[in-house]
């Protein structure tokens, strides 16, 4: 996770203040949908989230009817994806462990922006006291080797569920876009339009939603784009570690952990595996795009 | 500068002591009790109990545990585990492990890296530069758990090519396919600041000036692309550092090696406090070094960059 988010950080921040709403949001989406890369990509993301939403679109097995007679049954015509330890069809569970990791990215995803997106805003534009405060907290929690504080967190509750592991995501995951939010208010913060909104008496809140918003957030933006990918990862990390999702939760990294036991039976690893693949790869090529159209200078 | 190193050097003394305290205080805050839970069904006595807690000083309130273990770690003494082993011990054993993967890992690491992100941004959209580009996303599409596993089963089982798990055939043996990878997983993030960062270099105004002075392309690029262009590669490597334990986790526990970090997983979930504050204030200390020198390098490769 944190190997994207650094590369993500290093290059995003070279992103040239765009308004979210200006004219050119418009063109960038017409020049995103003439891209292959980006149609097939969020295409994908869009077939993982109706599956997310409404697996029954996708099968009419419940996944939690079992036969143990079954148990570890190799891919067939009638079921392609064969049958899991318990013996029930593994299509469908594959199927039903799509919501999870979902939730997990989209939560992570929209909560983690908001609050880096908050944070750098106020520690970018208020130097001093409110500065400090967020900056030395950031510093704090960047120390922390991550999946162990992650690790340490987790421990201390006795049922986990998805909000628990996005909980703990955004709470160790924010300094980065903070640290990015904020460097790029501090570049517009001294704008001449800025200037002049200050000049003729605008109060700090109108400055920060009319002016400072729209100029600063796009590196943020690309950068959260590409971290979703990088916590659909985490979650199967944490649950392989054991300290994730818990049974009977359905979801891939509890499939993945619990294939490593079975070696010999190659489509339980499979199937998960390369489900997880995918939706990781569809989130990094839509944020990749996206990132390349709204950076001029990357431009060919 | 020394003024700078200095005053860094200090700055770490107190955010040491917080992130030590805020560890130690969110171990002790986990639910269970260590000292039962190593009896498992058959409870101890009692009496036994309670010598245990008194030596562990765990009827103390958190602080003064805390004050306890800082100041045994100050004399050099790391305690001993609740099953009774030395802590000082046990890490000398599982160091070398997580060394010598990490170390192997971040070398294939840094050569993958620089030289296909020097050579891809030197020669911008060429072949080199796309089929990077490509490699790169998908590397980076690829969640670590699955690669592991992948390479586990394919590299080790079917091919064995190398041994599945276990670190007894020693190095380089037990800690190729682990460390590679690692090192591959890793690459593309370098590769790509690094390729971004000499593209963006190559264009400056400098480069077109020593272009049009005559120069020989391979000078451009050693004597002034790559010393101007390494600044942003240099930090992502700083703070890739610190994330190779975060990977070793689960590289160790896929692989079956002993080190650092299985043990560090162990040791949270039998809640021993100890060895956990003791790792993290170890991996802080480097972080926060790590870090001071990669500022310091900043001043020697770049004269406009001042510590005051």
């Amino acid at each position: 996770m944190s190997d994207t988010a650094l590369a993500t950080a290093a290059t995003a921040a070279e992103l040239e203040p765009v308004g979210e709403d200006s004219p050119r949001g418009a063109a960038v989406l017409r020049e995103l949908l003439r891209k292959p890369r980006f149609v097939l990509s969020a295409l994908a993301i869009l077939v993982i989230a109706l599956m997310a939403a409404f697996p029954r679109l996708f099968t009419a097995t419940d996944p939690t009817v079992c036969d143990l007679k079954l148990s570890k049954g190799a891919p067939s015509a009638a079921h392609w994806f064969g049958y899991d330890i318990q013996g029930c069809d593994y299509y469908a569970n594959v199927i039903y462990g799509a919501r999870p990791s979902v939730l997990v990215s989209v939560s992570v995803c929209v909560v983690g922006f908001a609050v880096a997106c908050v944070l750098g805003m106020l520690a970018g534009y208020f130097p001093g006291f409110v500065d400090s405060l967020v900056s030395r907290t950031a510093d704090v929690l960047f120390a922390l080797p991550g999946l162990v504080a992650m690790i340490v967190i987790l421990q201390a509750f006795s049922s986990r569920s998805v909000w628990t592991i996005a909980f703990v995501i955004v709470l160790l995951g924010w300094p980065a876009g903070m640290r990015l939010m904020r460097s790029t208010v501090l570049s517009v913060r001294t704008r001449e339009y800025v200037l002049a909104s200050r000049a003729l008496g605008a109060g700090a809140q109108h400055i920060l939603r009319v002016h400072i918003l729209p100029n600063s957030v796009a590196p943020l933006l690309a950068m959260t784009t590409l971290t979703v990918g990088a916590a659909v990862g985490t979650e199967a990390a944490l649950t392989f570690l054991g300290i994730g999702l818990q049974p009977p939760t359905i979801s891939w990294g509890l499939q993945i952990a619990i294939a490593a036991s079975y070696r010999d039976d190659v489509h339980l690893f499979l199937f998960p595996a390369l489900l997880l693949t995918i939706t990781v790869m569809a989130f990094m090529i839509t944020g990749d795009t996206v990132r390349d159209a709204l950076d001029p200078k990357l431009k060919r | 500068m020394l003024r700078f190193a200095l005053r860094r050097l200090l700055i770490m003394i107190p955010i040491a002591v917080i992130v030590t305290f805020l560890v130690y205080a969110m171990v002790f805050a986990l639910p269970g009790d260590p000292i039962r839970a190593l009896s498992g069904q058959k409870p101890l006595a009692e009496s036994v109990i309670a010598a245990k807690r008194a030596y562990y000083h765990l009827n103390d309130p958190l602080f003064v545990q805390y004050l306890h273990f800082m100041g045994n770690l100050l004399k050099g003494d790391l305690g001993q585990t609740f099953d009774g082993q030395d802590i000082g011990e046990q890490l000398a054993l599982r160091w070398p492990v997580t060394l010598q993967l990490g170390l192997t890992a971040l070398a294939i690491q840094l050569v993958l890296g620089l030289v296909s992100g020097v050579y891809a941004g030197w020669r911008r959209d060429g072949l080199v530069d796309r089929a990077l580009l490509g490699a790169t996303l998908g590397v980076l599409a690829v969640p670590g758990l699955v690669a592991m596993f992948f390479a586990q089963s394919f590299f080790a089982v079917e091919l064995s090519w190398f041994p599945v798990s276990g670190a007894t055939d020693g190095w380089p043996g037990s800690y190729l396919l682990p460390a590679t990878v690692l090192g591959v997983l890793g690459f593309a993030g370098l590769a790509r600041v690094t390729r971004t960062s000499i593209a963006e270099v190559a264009s400056a105004d400098f480069v077109r000036t020593a272009r049009a002075k005559g120069l020989a392309p391979n000078r451009i690029l050693w004597g002034h692309v790559l010393r101007n262009a390494m600044l942003p590669v240099i930090t992502y490597i700083g703070l890739d550092l610190a994330g190779i334990l975060g990977g070793a986790i689960i590289t160790e526990g896929i692989y079956n090696l002993n080190g650092i970090g299985q043990f560090m997983f162990r040791s949270i979930a039998m809640k021993e406090g100890g060895v956990v504050v003791t790792l993290s204030t170890v991996l802080l200390l480097g972080y926060m070094l790590v870090n001071l020198v990669v500022d310091l390098l900043y001043g020697l490769l770049d004269p406009r960059v001042r510590h005051v």
